[in-house]
């Protein structure tokens, strides 16, 4: 009985003074943080995904309050938490641009044709190792689904044609995907951006087309079509370098490309003027 | 005599971390910049010699008198989590560069066995006072030591052409390995 006390009391009195010590240690020592920073903190997702540039939720709102760092750029969040940061630290809300993962390749089941089939873990990261990749194209999609597993939103499906759908409402541009996938095949786009590339292959015109019905074969028709200067040929593939210059003069390039490989991502949004249809006509 | 004996052998021969594999938490998490090993080795020196400093008179003047050996364990971590809590403002309140760097190994050390482990090897061979602080100082300045040296390696190793497969974690053990064979040679330092 005595030993229970004895304990109790030592150990009591121990933690007690301990207690004592650390109590004026925090009065003396205490540092005086930002309220604004935990508040800033609660409004972010807390996805911690570093698409903002900081590694996590806590730093970026830290790094708003101390080094005046720009207020847009959780792209998780989107418009309404800049709006609500903005309101914090008393600044004019700024645009959000929403930034999207798309797929740079069409390689489908069905127009991707195959060195032979891989049989082993099937993740895109696995079967990139044996000989790159199922597919005879080098650049194309594995089809593995490594992008669907990393997803944290769940913003992308595997379709049965063997690619990536990306859901771009769920989808918040944070680019664990892009840095996920071993062919490089995502990458991230301005949600109003239209066009694009859907291939990654810089293979020549002729093997690119004898292993892929939908690969730019680098006719630079539509290179040629665009005179604003939106478009670039390297490599054999074409870039779309200035997205904001791809106007209706260069519509007609992605009319006349042979494959397809140059296309709108949302074809219904395109207003085209009569104009432009004349001149298809 | 007997205390540099007591030292020397803490810092080089008894290595807490490549001869005894105390505290290879913080020793690979933290050793891949040689300015955040300095001072997360400097944290841990600090606090092995205030845990010196405390444990022993817990011990030998409350617990051993009273019978409550049987307290030791629980005692030290006491002592130890209030110190380490202590740092950690004291840090914080320094420099907030230091803070940021050590990141949750900071409060961690709260659970480095390389600490209570020295508390508790202290007791096991019933050093007086003076050599239990100097046990702590020489224990902690060995953790530091070999921080040092694996975040010297390592930082030399971004430059090194690493199989693609050994990348990360797999060489850092690697080199782990062979630090600690090397810290083998110092065996026979003293008799």
């Amino acid at each position: 009985m005595s030993t229970l006390l004895i304990s109790i009391i030592t150990l009591g009195v121990l933690a007690l003074l301990f207690a004592v010590i650390l109590a004026a240690a925090d009065a003396k020592l205490r540092v005086e943080v930002d309220p604004k920073i935990e508040e800033i903190d609660t409004i972010l997702p807390q996805a911690n995904c570093g698409a903002c540039g900081y590694p996590g939720c806590k730093n970026y709102a830290t790094a708003i309050v101390e080094k005046g760092e720009e207020i847009n750029k959780c792209s998780v969040g989107g418009q309404p938490v800049t709006d609500l940061i903005a309101k914090i630290m008393g600044v004019e809300s700024a645009a959000t641009t929403k930034v999207v993962a798309r797929v740079h390749c069409r390689g489908t089941e069905e127009a991707a044709k195959r060195k032979g089939y891989y049989e082993g873990i099937e993740t895109c990261r696995a079967a990139a190792l044996v000989s790159s990749g199922d597919k005879l194209c080098d650049w194309g999609c594995l089809g593995y689904g490594d992008c669907e597993r990393s997803c944290p939103f769940d913003a992308i499906t595997m379709m049965p044609d063997g690619l990536p759908f990306i859901d771009e409402e769920k989808c918040t541009g944070c680019g664990i995907c892009v840095e996920e996938c071993p062919k490089d095949i995502l990458e991230l786009h301005p949600i109003d951006e239209n066009v694009m590339i859907f291939c990654r292959s810089q293979d020549p015109p002729k093997q690119s087309r004898a292993v892929c019905k939908n690969a730019c074969i680098a006719c630079n028709i539509c290179v040629r079509k665009c005179p604003t200067g939106a478009l670039t040929m390297e490599n054999n593939l074409v870039y779309v370098v200035a997205p904001e210059k791809f106007t209706e003069e260069c519509y007609g390039g992605i009319d006349k490309c042979p494959t397809g490989a140059i296309n709108f991502v949302h074809p219904e949004k395109v207003v085209r003027t009569d104009k432009q249809e004349n001149d298809k006509a | 005599m007997d205390l540099l004996i007591i030292f020397v052998s803490a810092l080089l021969i008894n290595n807490f971390v490549l001869s005894y594999f105390l505290g290879i938490c913080p020793f690979l998490g933290v050793s891949n910049k040689l300015s955040s090993a300095v001072s997360m080795g400097m944290a841990v020196t600090f606090v092995m010699t205030i845990t010196a400093i405390v444990t022993w008179p817990i011990y030998h003047l409350i617990l051993a008198p009273y019978h409550l050996e049987f307290l030791e364990i629980v005692s030290f971590i006491l002592v130890i989590a209030s110190l380490v809590q202590f740092v950690e403002m004291f840090i914080r309140k320094t420099s907030e560069a230091i803070y940021d760097a050590l990141g949750i190994y900071l409060p961690l050390i709260t659970t480095n066995c390389a600490i209570l482990g020295f508390a508790l090897i202290a007791v096991l061979k019933n050093y007086t006072y003076i050599e239990t602080i100097v046990f702590g100082v020489g224990a902690g300045l060995g953790f530091t030591l070999a921080l040092v040296i694996m975040a010297g390696i390592r930082e030399e190793l971004d430059f090194a052409d690493v199989p693609e497969s050994l990348k990360g974690p797999g060489i850092t053990l690697l080199v782990a390995g062979i630090l600690a064979l090397s810290f083998m040679g110092f065996a026979g330092l003293i008799k």
